[in-house]
């Protein structure tokens, strides 16, 4: 038995228990229509996940959390959502907010739903995850999203394990009768969450008026091999508040503006234990609750198990409601409850109490008298503070005085008003006091951040300030500077293609030149074969000679007037020189052979041989030409092609997409098939060229990223300076005074030579 | 069905500050009725003639105010003061001085700082503090206790202490009912030791036990209140803890000169006033630990200026004095709130 410490403060009001405690918990009706609210836990709102009309089935997420700490929401019953709109929720500003209306089919029918078995083979992430997606959320009052809870042993050591069994609130009896009819569910949400926090002790914390519940827990607790305390309580209120009964089990107090985590101990609400227990082991989320139906004006006050959603009036007509007898609704306990003023909220995750009251047992509080500061509240108050000290300053909005006497950790219990001779209002006060100095704050909050937006807007434009110059600086100066290059580039683009004109002219020449000889060859061999020569043979060698040099010259040329002026270096031009003196020495020798033969002179056999090392030097020559040629134009090709490829890969594109609308259009089966077939042929060759195409251009891109320029980067430089120009010249044909417009000049200039400079060096590489 | 919307809670203890009033006033009967025992009918009618003007005074002024009158009269903190300043009176006192008293305790003391719970200082402490300076004749002719001279209960009759009261009578029936206090009599010692001057004094003598048996149902009524935890026990235990080490402190390094401990303890007002008058939570600090702070000040300084001040009792200047420090004290003795390590102290500071 572990000892039991004490908190200071507390009140013994009336307990009004017993009445609820006589019938056992029964099933509430299922209502026609359910409200379930979208916020039924602290945190962010859920997100509806399904539309006005759709079929739900019973356990069926209908809404999901939209942030961390946030839970699901599951349709109680099988129906169809008939409205997604705002209701009244059971909220102390009596607000509406927006809620999912089911009408129930009546079939109850159960979506698909197993346990997970044997959990503990689970890993812990999982298992919490199976508990998130179950929607479950604190039951004793808060509504603390539980998985968020069961994270903490991830950041936290858990050493201790507190279960609130105190219900300290008077009439509540859920807990109660859930520990006495279902000790076996709570002990195995227990174990579940045992086993995700790995505690070293857990903790029951439970009051003494509730005897009939410590048996039962007893009785269960024999078949655990957990380490499991019960502790019983005195019975005073708020002996359930999650601080006091961690001073009242432990003697620790969780420090000020912390979470018990932060100390090693979580605690759970017996209730959400059960709820746990029900989500692992049958795969059931929370879409139901205990609660009590109690106060004066029912006629059977007892526990219902009610699905969420159930509107007040179902709970109230199944426990025999006087509605003539009924005057206030309240919603959890009559100490830190809220009353309701419609009978159609509906019960929601964190309802475990409904106080039917009579005028006579919950009277209107007597008229507020003066404070005589006599210190009862200070005698009572739970957290040590100074209530009547407190009121004061609320009353007088001294909110600093207030927060120095820690209104904050005040946490609304209603003792001090309880116990207050002169029936002052006190927790409205705080309310009052903590909601000015939140407003107060938030709007410093406003007050700084716009303070600071406004400090970083002024620096940002003096910098900016300062940039324009800088960079005003540097226009000029690189003005000056792209002047000289561009003078530079110009007399060099004029050299290039000087020196590669003749190269060209050249070529074109030796194939006029190999196409003549050609002829000439042709005309003699027919010549000969006229004459039925001797030398026949020889000439239409001669003939084919003739015929592959044409070739080759205008292959040449073709591939020279491509290459345009980016033609060979010298090497390649002595090499094409050596070349063309070579064919020039051949065509002498070929006409003076040809001139012997036609005369038939002796020296024709000399002239042969000389003839054939002439054309074999000349071959030599063109093909080391040739060689030279082809290894320094490498580059050539690929510059060519990149256009070409291009153009191709749009081509095939749009073949393609006729192709294909053909294919659409065409009704006759046999076309269909033919057209596919080419289409397929299509597909083929767009491929092909779209390699090709990337190919070329990663070559491209390779070859620019090799000379250490970003191509894209280029590409945009190149615009913007285009840009440049274009904004000067408007701006010069706006501009006013002549001083204006020779700065403004003075800038063009400098643009259109940054923008040409840039243009050039893109197009060396496009 | 209409149903309304409250804030929590939705209960309340049955209690009101009229209950509370009501408490503190049947503890003041065993004080009222030992003193009627031992001094004669002038306490009696001082009490009726200080309750009746001060409801009339409260309901005046609450008119004037435009307050509800009935609603405030119902709290009984009227005729609380009424009582506490009519049983400090001299029973003989005219009716003049207790009209005076009253009317300043109720219209200035009290109204005049915004009523109940805004007064600074103790309504009939004021008053009294203030007869006592205005009118020092009338405030110092105390009646004799009927056991001074030792002939049995021998008391002025109703009808004369009627005629004292509100008419005149002869200097000599003055002499031959009222005398010297206790602690006249021990303040104006001349030059003898204290045990001599006991020796020599009638009061001293055989009148002394009678302000011991008030002195004691004074405390009765103060433990009754005590136990219906109208107030703590900080304050009263704090207060006569106090004044009794200061004393013995005094006593036992010159028994000749200064006065014993339990005599200061039982004469006086003391026990009315460690009971009844600092335990006034509108004017004494508010935490527990202010109280006890609050008390023991109050027990030095009811010493001191019992033993060099001018004025014979010191419980009204003490409290007065007190009153003016208990803001001071509220500010450094708040308590260590639940999650705290250390208390808060003054007024800004981290939080």
């Amino acid at each position: 038995m572990s000892k039991v410490f004490a908190f200071h403060g507390g009140i013994h009001p009336p307990e009004n228990k017993k009445q609820s405690t006589r019938a056992p918990i029964s099933k509430a009706p299922v209502p026609d229509k359910l409200v379930l609210p979208m916020q039924q836990h602290i945190g962010g709102p859920s997100l509806p996940l399904v539309k006005v009309g759709d079929t739900v089935l019973k356990g069926q997420m209908i809404a999901e959390p939209i942030s961390r700490i946030s839970a699901s929401i599951h349709a109680p019953t099988s129906g169809k959502v008939v409205d997604i709109a705002e209701y009244p929720i059971p909220h102390a500003s009596g607000l509406s907010a927006e809620c999912i209306v089911i009408e129930a089919d009546g079939e109850d029918r159960w979506i698909e739903h197993q346990g997970l078995g044997d959990y503990k083979q689970l890993k812990r992430t999982d298992l919490i995850e199976h508990i998130r997606a179950s929607g479950i959320a604190g039951m004793g009052g808060a509504g603390f999203p539980t998985d968020v809870k069961l994270h903490l042993s991830e950041d936290h050591i858990v050493n201790t394990l507190i279960i609130n069994a105190a219900e300290c609130e008077p009439y509540i009896t859920a807990d109660d009768m859930l520990m006495r009819e279902r000790a076996h569910e709570v002990l195995g949400g227990i174990e579940i969450i045992a086993h995700i926090l790995r505690p070293s002790h857990v903790l029951i914390g439970i009051e003494d008026n509730k005897p009939n519940a410590i048996h039962a827990l007893e009785a269960v607790l024999k078949h655990t091999d957990l380490n499991i305390d019960i502790v019983v309580v005195p019975t005073k209120y708020p002996s359930g508040g999650e601080r006091q009964l961690i001073k009242l089990l432990t003697d620790i107090e969780v420090p000020s503006g912390r979470i018990p985590a932060d100390i090693g101990i979580v605690c759970q609400n017996v209730g959400t234990t059960a709820a746990i227990y029900r989500a692992v082991h049958f795969g059931e989320p929370l879409i139901s609750r205990i609660v009590t139906v109690t106060g004066d004006a029912v006629r059977h006050p007892k526990n219902l198990e009610a699905l969420i959603g159930t509107p007040f009036s179902t709970l109230l007509e199944a426990c025999d409601v006087r509605p003539e007898a009924l005057s206030k609704l309240v919603m959890g306990g009559p100490m830190m409850g809220v009353t309701v003023e419609n009978d159609q909220i509906p019960l929601i995750k964190t309802t475990n109490c409904l106080i039917a009251a009579t005028e006579h047992e919950m009277p209107a509080a007597p008229p507020t008298q003066a404070c005589i500061r006599c210190g009862m509240c200070e005698q009572a108050c739970p957290a040590e503070l100074l209530p009547q000290q407190l009121y004061w300053f609320a009353k007088g909005r001294e909110f600093e005085k207030a927060k120095h006497h820690n209104l904050f950790d005040c946490i609304e219990c209603g003792a001090c008003a309880y116990v207050c001779p002169s029936s002052i209002p006190l927790v409205q006060y705080y309310r009052f006091a903590k909601s000015e100095i939140r407003t107060e704050e938030r709007d410093q909050q406003k007050a700084d951040h716009a303070r600071q937006r406004f400090e970083a807007r002024q620096a940002r434009l003096e910098q900016e300030a300062a940039e324009k110059e800088a960079r005003r600086k540097a226009r000029a100066a690189e003005a000056a500077k792209a002047q000289s290059q561009k003078t530079a580039v110009q007399s060099s683009e004029a050299a290039a293609p000087e020196t590669a004109a003749p190269d060209a002219k050249q070529l074109k020449t030796a194939a006029a030149v190999a196409r003549t000889k050609l002829k000439k060859a042709q005309k003699a061999y027919d010549e000969a074969a006229a004459l039925n020569a001797d030398n026949l043979a020889e000439l239409e060698a001669a003939l084919n000679e003739a015929r592959s040099k044409a070739d080759e010259a205008e292959k040449a040329l073709a591939s020279s007037a491509s290459s345009g002026s980016e033609g060979g270096d010298d090497q390649s031009k002595q090499l094409k020189i050596a070349a063309a003196v070579a064919r020039t020495k051949l065509k002498k020798a070929q006409d003076a052979l040809k001139n012997a033969e036609d005369k038939g002179l002796d020296g024709v056999d000399k002239l042969r041989a000389t003839v054939a090392t002439l054309e074999q030097k000349a071959n030599e020559a063109q093909q080391a030409y040739e060689k030279a040629e082809a290894s320094g134009t490498d580059k050539a090709p690929v510059e060519v092609d990149i256009k070409a490829l291009k153009q191709q890969v749009s081509i095939m594109r749009t073949k393609l997409k006729k192709a294909e609308s053909a294919i659409d259009n065409c009704e006759d089966e046999a076309d269909k098939t033919r057209l596919g077939q080419e289409v397929e042929e299509l597909k083929k060759r767009f491929e092909q060229a779209t390699a090709q195409f990337d190919k070329a251009e990663q070559v491209l891109v390779e070859r620019a990223a090799q000379a250490g320029i970003d191509l894209k980067q280029l590409r945009i430089d190149a615009a913007m300076a285009r840009a440049a120009v274009t904004k000067g010249e408007r701006s010069l044909s706006k501009a006013e005074s002549d001083e204006e417009r020779s700065q403004i000049e003075q800038d063009l200039v400098a643009a259109r030579s940054k923008a040409e400079a840039l243009n050039q060096t893109l197009s060396q590489y496009e | 069905m209409a149903l309304i919307r409250l804030s929590s809670p939705h209960v309340y203890k049955a209690n009101s500050t009229a209950n509370v009033m009501r408490l503190v006033l049947i503890a003041t009967l065993p004080g009222i009725l030992a003193m009627t025992f031992f001094f004669g009918w002038g306490t009696l009618i001082q009490i009726a003639l200080a309750g009746s003007l001060a409801l009339a005074f409260e309901a005046a002024i609450l008119k004037l105010r435009k307050r509800p009158v009935g609603f405030f009269l119902s709290d009984g903190s009227a005729l609380v003061t009424a009582i506490l300043l009519a049983v400090a009176l001299p029973p003989f006192s005219s009716w003049w001085v207790t009209a005076t008293g009253i009317f300043f305790a109720i219209v200035i003391a009290k109204h005049l700082y915004g009523g109940l719970g805004n007064n600074p200082f103790n309504p009939a402490m004021i008053a009294y503090a203030l007869l006592l300076v205005s009118f020092p004749v009338e405030m110092t002719r105390w009646t004799s206790p009927m056991t001074q001279n030792g002939g049995g209960w021998q008391i002025a009759s109703f009808a004369d202490t009627l005629q004292a009261i509100f008419g005149s009578v002869e200097a000599s029936w003055y002499d031959s009912f009222t005398g010297a206090t206790p602690l006249d009599a021990l303040r104006h010692r001349g030059a003898l030791t204290t045990e001599e001057l006991w020796r020599s004094s009638d009061v001293l003598l055989n009148g002394v036990g009678a302000w011991y048996a008030v002195s004691a149902a004074w405390f009765m009524g103060g433990i009754f209140l005590l136990s219906r935890k109208i107030f703590t026990w900080h304050t009263p235990l704090s207060m006569l803890i106090a004044l009794f080490l200061t004393a013995s402190a005094f006593y036992g390094f010159d028994p000749d000169n200064y006065i014993s401990p339990m005599v200061h303890l039982g004469v006086g007002a003391t026990m009315l006033g460690a009971f009844f008058i600092a335990t006034d939570p509108v004017t004494s600090a508010t935490s527990n630990r202010g109280k006890i702070v609050f008390g023991a000040l109050l027990g030095i300084l009811i010493y001191i200026i019992r033993t060099w001040g001018s004025y014979p009792d010191a419980v009204a200047f003490g409290v007065l004095l007190m009153n003016l420090c208990a803001p001071f004290i509220d500010q450094y003795t708040q308590p260590r709130t639940y999650g705290h390590s250390s208390a808060n102290r003054g007024m800004k500071g981290k939080n």
